[in-house]
């Protein structure tokens, strides 16, 4: 059964939509992959290769980098891939300090 | 579809009599009249202020003269400052039978409350004959919020919602998105969008706005995001609610009580200008909800996972539960089980569907669940706004 879902044709990740147990297989473009670990509802696998840089794409659109090599069928979380936005919190911290 | 011909040319797929407090005291008064209509088109919606507002005072006015409104009675106390001559001289403009009771003119709770059943009674009866006409896709404004969010309503809800709003775009109908405050790191996503760069620039001026203001309200906390869940950046967990919006381009930024001029899509701004004064820009989820119905919703699409059972005074609203088993609790309570993607028993381009054939059949008069259960929810409370400038509604 297909645990996995793909919320925009455009992205690299695919979307857990039922809870993965280790020993559960998934094909993902015709390469089979058996998962070692437990995977709740909502968490990321690399739907392609991704190289260390490069955009992860969730809803069509960049929600970070990968912050090493990821191959497809892996798990990417914090420990891979990081926050490409620069934060407002510097323009908060004046308004709040000039009041 | 058959809808309701309004004077200034909007339709209503609804044709209901509003009784509306204009300030708390006369809450009482106003529940016991509608009340008494129960199970019929009469909804309670009201300003429980004494001191003047110009956000409540616009609201209120977009209110009772919303193309699914056929009348409106006002219920005054007498002392409370709304201008309730301007609103009852609006309604009556607008071609709308309109009634005006000062409950301490009029002698007492009991007085007012006799006087204002007979007028709604009669009402109710002239609004029968209002111009019935064919409405089309074009003539729809369709609004969307999310409450009661859990880890799958970015996944299921949300996302099909984002597909029928591209349907109804595609189509020339109008669709409405807000929740600025949950579109924090997706500043240069969403602004890319615009149809014009000076519509760009206000859009992105709209979320650091928000920024700012939550981040006052102490409720400043976007970090990234909730890792148990699977959300690894702020810009996911904002995508989350953001999907909503779909594809397509973004036509204009509106402020509640601006009437979209044209067909597309629209980003409703509703977190206050200028110094943080009233407390939290909306302060639950019919607070938003009230306002994308002054700026000319129809209905409301509203996406919830941990199961929110709300309607609304004056528009329907069409609950997609994201979650399969809040769905198999309250199925009740939801028009659309989008937690069917979870089971593998739908793909998000099929419950995109269904959300749209559902905004054709509730727009052609059958009832959403919470209409059906007696939902009615209304809140207004204290804003402050600036108008709009002139890039948000480009040519």
């Amino acid at each position: 059964m297909n645990k996995l879902i793909q919320i925009h044709p455009k992205d690299n990740v695919l979307i857990v939509r039922q809870r993965i147990v280790p020993g559960d297989t998934e094909t993902i473009h015709e390469k089979e992959i058996v998962f070692d670990k437990t995977l709740g509802l909502g968490h990321k696998i690399a739907a392609v290769d991704l190289r260390e840089g490069d955009i992860i794409i969730k809803y069509g659109v960049p929600i970070g980098s990968a912050t090493m090599n990821i191959s497809a069928g892996t798990h990417i979380h914090l420990h891979n891939m990081k926050s490409d936005y620069i934060p407002t919190y510097t323009l908060d911290e004046e308004f709040i300090h000039a009041k | 579809m058959q809808g309701y011909l309004r004077s200034d040319g909007r339709k209503g797929i609804r044709n209901v009599i509003v009784v509306a407090y204009l300030v708390e005291c006369a809450h009482h008064v106003a529940r016991e009249i509608s009340s008494s209509f129960k199970g019929q088109s009469v909804h309670l919606i009201g300003f429980p202020g004494c001191f003047p507002n110009a956000y409540a005072d616009r609201i209120m006015n977009a209110l009772c003269t919303h193309p699914n409104v056929g009348g409106a009675l006002l219920v005054s106390l007498g002392c409370e400052s709304f201008n309730r001559n301007r609103l009852l001289e609006n309604i009556k403009t607008s071609g709308r039978p309109g009634h005006l009771i000062g409950i301490q003119k009029q002698g007492g709770t009991r007085k007012a409350i006799s006087e204002g059943k007979e007028w709604v009674a009669d009402a109710l009866q002239q609004i029968e004959s209002v111009e019935k006409v064919n409405i089309k896709i074009t003539d729809l404004i369709i609004g969307t919020v999310c409450g009661g969010s859990d880890a799958t309503s970015g996944i299921t809800a949300n996302p099909a919602v984002g597909r029928a709003f591209d349907m109804l775009v595609e189509k020339k109908g109008t669709a409405i998105f807000e929740e600025t405050g949950e579109m924090i790191g997706l500043e240069n996503v969403m602004s890319q969008r615009a149809i014009s760069p000076g519509l760009s620039e206000e859009l992105r001026k709209s979320v650091e706005k928000a920024a700012r203001y939550y981040t006052i309200m102490g409720h400043g906390s976007f970090a990234p995001g909730n890792a148990d869940g699977g959300l690894t950046t702020i810009e996911e967990k904002s995508m989350g609610a953001y999907c909503k919006s779909g594809n397509s381009p973004i036509s204009g930024l509106i402020k509640p009580g601006d009437i979209p001029p044209k067909s597309g899509l629209y980003l409703m701004d509703v977190v206050p200008d200028g110094e943080p004064r009233f407390g939290f820009p909306n302060i639950s989820d019919n607070a938003e909800i009230v306002e994308m119905i002054a700026s000319g919703s129809h209905m409301i699409l509203f996406t919830t996972g941990r199961g929110s059972v709300v309607g609304s005074a004056i528009s329907p609203v069409i609950k997609i539960c994201a979650n399969p088993e809040t769905y198999d609790r309250m199925s009740d309570d939801m028009d659309i089980n989008a937690g069917k993607i979870l089971l593998n028993e739908a793909t998000l381009d099929e419950i995109g569907n269904e959300i749209f054939e559902t905004i054709l059949q509730t727009a052609s008069g059958k009832p959403s669940c919470s209409e059906e259960l007696g939902h009615q929810e209304f809140i207004l409370t204290y804003k402050t706004f600036e108008p709009i400038g002139p890039s948000c509604l480009p040519a």
